[in-house]
This record gives C-alpha cells, sequence and structure tokens, in this order.
C-alpha cells in the first residue's frame, strides 16, 4: 500500500470558462425565447425577415437552450465535480481548451446557419452535416479527456455522479451518430438516411433520449454532487442511487415512441413506449427522493440559502415531470395532450425548473468558491429565485389552460355533428394565454440577467484561484506515470473482460455493416399509388423544410373522428416512404396538412400565392408570419439534379430518364402553374417582381397542391409521375 | 419499420455493455460500500482555507 502523498491542482479556468458561457447563452436562449413567444402574440416580431421568423428562430431557441446552456452547464458541473471526486486533474489541459472552443464553435456555427435556413427539418438535430461531424470529434475529445481522467484517478472508488457522467458519454454519441446518418448533397444541404415511420422512429428515440441522457442524466450527476456539498450533508441513501441510475438509464432509451402515439407508427411499437415510460416513474423518482431526502434535518438552512432554494425547487421539478411525462405517454391521455400546449408545459416544467433552476443553483455556489468571495448580493439573488419561480408558473399554467382548450375545441362537435370550431377560432382563444406565457418567459430571463450582473460583481470583487491545490495519495497501481503502459495493465489482467468488450465493439461495426443490406427491403406496408414527389415538389418540400413550417404545422392526421372529419383520411405509414426527413410535425399552433392537396381541403393556388405572402389576407386573424422572399428568391434550378441523385441512393425510384429532364420537367410543371395563376392575375399579391415561374413560391405551391393526394385520388390527375 | 434493427441492434450491444461494465465493476468492489461514499465526498479537505457559503 503506497503512502505516497501526491500534490497537484485543481483545473478552475476550464470550470470558469463554462461557467461564464453557460450564463451568457443561457441569456441568449432564453431571449431567442422570449421572442418566438411573443411572435405568437404578436406576429409583427418576425419582422418581415427570413432570418427572423419563427420558423427559424424556434430552433435557434431550442438548440441555443439545450446545447449552449445546458451544454455548457453539464461540462461546467462535469469538469468541476468530476476532478474532486476522482482526486485528480483533467488528463489534459489541451483537450479541455480543445473542448471548450470546439463546444463554443459549434454553437456560432448553429446560430448562423439556423438562422440562413440551413436545417435538416428534425427537431433538435437541425443542425446539418459539416456540423454533426464537429459535434462528434468535440465529444470525442472530451470523451478521451474525461476517460483519461478515470484511469489516472486517485479515488478507486467511482462515485454515483461518475456513473450518470459515463453513461451520458456513451449514449449521446450513440444517439447522435445514429441519428445524424444522412446524404449530403452540397456543403450544408443533406437528406436523412432515413424516411417516413423509420426516420420517425429514429428521430424520437433520439428526441426522447437527449432529453434522457443530456437534459436528465449529466444533471442528476451534478445533483448527486452540487447538493451535498451545498447542504455539506450526505446523499439520503447511497444504495438507492446505484439502484435508480441502473434501471434509469436501462429503461430510458425505449420511452421513445410515446412521441409518436395514435401516429402512423406500428402499434406494437407504440405500445412498448408507453409500457416502458410508465416504468420509468421508479427510477426517475429514486433521484427526486433521494435528491430531496437529503435535505432531512437540514430544511431551515433551505430557508437561508439561495442555492439551497433553487435546489430543492429544481428536484421538485424534475418529480413534477418525471410523473407528468409516464402520464402524457399513455394512450387516452396522449389523445388530449398530442399537438397542444400541453406539450409545451410540459418541457417548460422541466426545462426552467429542473435544467434552469439547478443551473443556476450550481453558478451560485461555483462561482463564490472559485472567486474565493461571498456572493456579492443575497437579496439580488433571492430575488432571482422568487422571480423565476414566478415566471415557470406564469409559463407553465396558461399553458395548460391553453392545451386543453385547443384540444377539447379540436375535438367539439355541435349537437348536429359538424365541427363546431374552424381551427382559426382556436387560435384567437390561445391568444391570451400565449400573451401570459410571454410574460412568464420575460420573468425567468429577468432574473437570469439579474444572476448574471450579480456573478460578475461577484467576481470583481473576488480572487480568482485557478489552480486549486490538493493533495492525496496515489493509487497502489498509478504509480507509474506511463499513459499507455497503464492502460493496457488494467485491460491485461482481465482478459475474461477484454473478449467481451471486443466482442461488443465488433458487434457493433458488424452490425452497422449488416443492417443496411437488411434495409433494403422494407416492412412497411408499400401503397401503390404512392408515388415519388416530382422535381418542383421536391424543391418546394425543401423550401418548406428551410423556413421550419414544420413548427407549426403537423402532417399526421390521427384516427380519430374529430381529425378525419376535419382533415380527411389519417396517415397511413406506406405514404410517407419517401420522405426523406419526415415532417409529420409535433405542435399544431397551425393546422394539419397531411392532405392539405386532397379534392376535400384542396384550395386555388392563387389562395396559397397570396397565403404565403400576407396569411391574413385569406385567414384573418393568422398569427402566421408573411413569407415576402419567396416572391423574389429565384427556385435553385441546378440542385435539382443532384438531389434527385441524392434521393436514387436513398432508395426513392426516380427513372434514370426522370433524373436526366429534372430541370426541364421542373420548368414544365412551374408553368403549368404559372398559368393557372396568370388567370387571377389581378387578385394576386404579388412582390415588386409580379408574376414569375422562376419565384421559390411556384415550387413551395407545387408541393404543398401534392400533400396527402397519392391515395386518396383514383386517378392521380395533375401531377406528373416519375 | 426497418429502422427498428438499427435501434434494437445499437440499444442492445449499448444495453449488454453497460451490464458488462456493472459486473464488472460490482466484482472489482464498486458497490461494496454503499454508504461510506456519501461521505466521504464530503470530506474535501481544502488546503488553501475555509470553504467558502453563499
Amino acid at each position: 500500500m503506497s503512502t505516497n502523498i501526491e500534490r497537484f491542482d485543481y483545473d478552475n479556468r476550464i470550470v470558469k470558462q463554462f461557467a461564464i458561457a453557460t450564463a451568457l447563452w443561457g441569456a441568449v436562449g432564453m431571449l431567442a425565447g422570449l421572442i418566438v413567444a411573443l411572435q405568437l402574440v404578436y406576429p409583427v416580431f418576425n419582422f418581415n425577415l427570413p432570418y427572423t421568423t419563427f420558423g427559424r428562430l424556434r430552433p435557434l431557441h431550442t438548440n441555443a437552450v439545450i446545447f449552449a446552456f445546458v451544454g455548457n452547464g453539464i461540462f461546467m458541473g462535469v469538469y468541476y465535480s468530476l476532478q474532486r471526486l476522482l482526486k485528480a486533474r483533467m488528463w489534459s489541459d489541451k483537450l479541455s481548451a480543445i473542448h471548450f472552443w470546439g463546444w463554443q464553435l459549434i454553437i456560432v456555427a448553429a446560430a448562423l446557419t439556423l438562422v440562413f435556413g440551413f436545417t435538416t427539418g428534425k427537431e433538435y438535430a437541425e443542425l446539418e452535416w459539416p456540423i454533426d461531424i464537429l459535434i462528434t470529434l468535440v465529444w470525442v475529445v472530451f470523451g478521451v479527456n474525461m476517460f483519461m481522467t478515470i484511469i489516472r484517478r486517485r479515488e478507486r472508488h467511482l462515485y454515483v455522479a461518475i456513473w450518470f457522467y459515463i453513461a451520458t458519454w456513451v449514449t449521446v454519441a450513440m444517439l447522435h451518430i445514429v441519428n445524424s446518418i444522412e446524404l449530403p448533397v452540397s456543403f450544408l444541404k443533406s437528406y436523412s438516411w432515413y424516411a417516413g415511420v423509420q426516420d420517425a422512429l429514429v428521430q424520437w428515440w433520439y428526441g426522447h433520449n437527449a432529453v434522457a441522457f443530456f437534459l436528465t442524466t449529466p444533471y442528476l450527476g451534478m445533483m448527486y454532487y452540487f447538493i451535498p456539498k451545498a447542504a455539506n450533508r450526505p446523499v439520503y441513501s447511497y444504495r438507492l442511487s446505484i439502484i435508480h441510475f441502473w434501471a434509469l438509464i436501462f429503461i430510458y432509451i425505449w420511452a421513445g415512441p410515446h412521441h409518436l402515439l395514435y401516429s402512423a407508427l406500428p402499434d406494437w411499437a407504440q405500445s412498448l413506449g408507453t409500457v416502458f415510460s410508465v416504468m420509468l416513474i421508479a427510477p426517475s423518482w429514486g433521484g427526486m427522493i433521494n435528491g430531496l431526502l437529503t435535505l432531512r434535518g437540514a430544511w431551515d438552512r433551505v430557508r437561508e440559502d439561495v442555492v439551497l432554494k433553487f435546489m430543492v425547487v429544481a428536484v421538485t421539478a424534475y418529480g413534477m415531470a418525471t410523473f407528468e411525462g409516464p402520464m402524457l405517454s399513455l394512450k387516452n391521455v396522449n389523445a388530449i395532450s398530442h399537438f397542444t400546449d400541453w406539450t409545451i408545459a410540459h418541457v417548460h416544467v422541466g426545462a426552467l425548473g429542473w435544467n434552469g433552476f439547478l443551473t443556476f443553483g450550481v453558478l451560485y455556489w461555483l462561482i463564490p468558491r472559485m472567486w474565493r468571495t461571498p456572493i456579492y448580493s443575497r437579496r439580488a439573488a433571492n430575488l432571482h429565485f422568487w422571480i423565476g419561480t414566478l415566471g415557470i408558473l406564469l409559463y407553465a399554467i396558461p399553458m395548460y389552460w391553453a392545451g386543453w382548450m385547443q384540444s377539447s375545441m379540436w375535438k367539439q362537435f355541435t349537437p348536429e355533428g359538424q365541427l363546431q370550431y374552424q381551427f382559426i377560432e382556436t387560435v384567437n382563444a390561445m391568444l391570451p394565454f400565449y400573451a401570459i406565457r410571454a410574460v412568464g418567459g420575460l420573468l425567468f430571463l429577468a432574473g437570469a440577467l439579474i444572476m448574471i450582473w450579480n456573478l460578475m460583481k461577484t467576481a470583481a470583487a473576488g480572487n480568482f484561484l485557478a489552480n486549486e491545490p490538493a493533495e492525496a495519495p496515489a493509487l497502489a497501481r498509478n504509480v507509474q506515470m506511463e499513459g499507455k503502459e497503464h492502460w493496457h495493465r488494467v485491460i491485461e489482467r482481465r482478459p475474461v473482460q477484454m473478449l467481451i468488450l471486443s466482442l461488443v465493439l465488433v458487434g457493433i461495426g458488424g452490425l452497422i455493416e449488416m443492417i443496411p443490406t437488411f434495409m433494403v427491403k422494407t416492412n412497411i406496408p408499400t401503397i401503390e399509388a404512392v408515388k415519388p414527389y416530382t422535381a418542383l415538389e421536391l424543391q418546394g418540400r425543401d423550401i418548406y423544410i428551410r423556413e421550419g413550417c414544420y413548427t407549426c404545422h403537423s402532417q399526421m392526421i390521427r384516427p380519430f373522428r374529430s381529425e378525419t372529419e376535419r382533415y380527411g383520411e389519417y396517415s397511413k405509414a406506406g405514404e410517407f416512404v419517401y420522405d426523406h426527413p419526415f415532417q409529420w410535425g409535433s405542435k399544431r399552433t397551425g393546422p394539419d396538412l397531411a392532405r392539405e392537396g386532397t379534392d376535400k381541403l384542396r384550395r386555388m393556388d392563387s389562395w396559397h400565392y397570396n397565403h404565403m405572402a400576407d396569411p391574413t389576407s385569406m385567414s384573418p386573424g393568422s398569427i402566421m408570419p408573411a413569407y415576402p422572399w419567396l416572391f423574389s428568391n429565384k427556385i435553385d434550378v441546378e440542385s435539382t439534379i443532384p438531389k434527385l441523385e441524392a434521393m436514387v441512393t436513398l432508395g426513392v425510384p426516380y427513372t434514370a430518364d426522370y433524373v436526366t429532364n429534372g430541370e426541364a420537367e421542373l420548368k414544365k410543371q412551374a408553368r403549368t402553374i404559372y398559368e393557372t395563376l396568370k388567370v387571377d392575375e389581378s387578385k394576386l399579391l404579388t412582390g415588386d417582381e409580379g408574376l414569375r415561374e422562376d419565384h421559390e413560391i411556384i415550387a413551395l405551391i407545387a408541393y404543398l397542391q401534392r400533400l396527402g393526394r397519392d391515395i386518396t385520388q383514383t386517378e392521380t390527375a395533375s401531377t406528373q409521375t416519375p | 419499420m426497418s429502422a427498428i434493427y438499427i435501434l434494437i441492434g445499437c440499444s442492445i450491444p449499448i444495453a449488454f455493455g453497460f451490464l458488462v461494465v456493472f459486473l464488472f465493476a460490482a466484482r472489482k468492489g464498486q458497490f461494496d460500500d454503499d454508504y461510506t461514499p456519501s461521505l466521504r465526498m464530503l470530506m474535501e479537505d481544502d488546503v488553501t482555507g475555509k470553504d467558502e457559503t453563499v
């Protein structure tokens, strides 16, 4: 047994960098959230510019708060706690720096590309393929640094927080890679390798596990470190933490289908998602119970200590969200909540309460500590707490109300058996609630800004300790500091484990190679009448994706009478086989568009023309922004053939002739639409250039007029069948 | 629905990997003591001075 006491330093600089980034990006992300909230009440806040429409700013908000705010928050918490729990400095200061600057570069790239309309059209995975590659590289850098630090540790036992960090790293790597498999068409444009139902399933396997392994597991790890530290009390039950950790990471992966209940996803997959989601209450509440009961005997300190106040509300919000989530995963509840603002309320209880407040609590604890000075103003910190809490309430409660009201109105029939409400009437009913929600968001942002001011004053008054001295005896095995030799020694002593691990790794590689061959024959029932999009419709679809239409409009009619009455035949899996990516959407701020092109719902081309130029001209009371740039931008004709070729690679059965003549086909269909519009030219809200057949609006009209037609027509009439 | 092959194909090896890691850790004694780690993490000697409280 070695009694060799080693002296070393903890790296606080990297924690400081991530902490500053967390706070600043948090403000940016929350401001983006406030803007999109205001846009729903006052569409003027779309500013009539392509860069600032709701459809482009909403992904900016979600990416900023998830990856920039929570992301940097995770790294702040991990880098601080990991070093101290392992009694070892981060293995490589260089990798720490690359990780930090790499992550910030990703965020800036995201901000720029999203407002310019470069998006994959998949929620929380909008970033295009070059940025996806960058994310992978930076994540590997983070992983190497973390795992090498674990290997070089001076504390043999791995505290529970470390387990959560390891599970986070492994699972996020898998999720990101699998969901980001896309075929590039150009430098900033790609198509999802998956289509339709497949894409939906992979997307929400990813999407829900982004919640699980980005928003939950790393923060549970942080909870297990920072709450005991802040309260100076041990975790209530360490045994419970072990049990719920393993249960959580096993069960969470399967919950994804609860985003697709009553959709065209096969029923057995939906039920699987429901069952696992309900089971998830147990391990999630294990975490909540452990967090709250850690404060047993210390509740009087919660009254005095603002850090503990934030943490208690955070854990409580975690408990609420992880009870509500399973409830929303029950099909009968989901039938009411899906596509409504209830989902938004649920998200924000978790995001504002759990992620937001735990981040704030950690910042208020960490900054004074690292700058060796008390918090500048306890009163301002307390003010932040109360404003933030009020903000959460004013966010969630109106959204619950709005969600129920919306759902009830959509489903309401008159005694004669007609739908009671037009969709626009349900939109109008939401406006007061959207307004109150914006106030809630404003309060939450204001609290965060107060915090930034307070922490800046604290840092200014303090003395930052960049390298915190520490000492600990070396582990017996750690005496040789040769990295490579050490790693091998660990593995070499355990040949059985090495074999198993190797098999697992090889197995993964093998599966990745083998599965594509299985995927050639799909077992989604193919519908004979469903044909690929025409060249012009494909361009129009890409415009739909670029403008983020899916953030307000769904394309998935559920098998409920209220939906089939309003929209037509419910959506079948086979209709989406050529949709790279799928565009089912998650929210109906506007009506579902899945059957927009069918005879039941079809409007004249001129209606769509005017509606996109000024939605209120065709739909009084609409909160949809205008899209004037579609009436001056030219369709990117040169990209047509590369796009068709990419689709062929992905398995869409365009004939070789059709691809070769792609541009001609596009122009022919565009001319047809132009001729139709020309008849009503005097009634059109044309832009400065007047009616032209090469404007983007023509492509978008073609796409919208195609939606849902294939299975509802006896002949696929006016569309070309490639 | 054949995307399910990929999802299960990735999830099961990863889950199996977690199981292997769990068994490995249990055999090495990581979970033998399920009480003192909660106390140990509180006792970090602060070499330079007293803990700051908010």
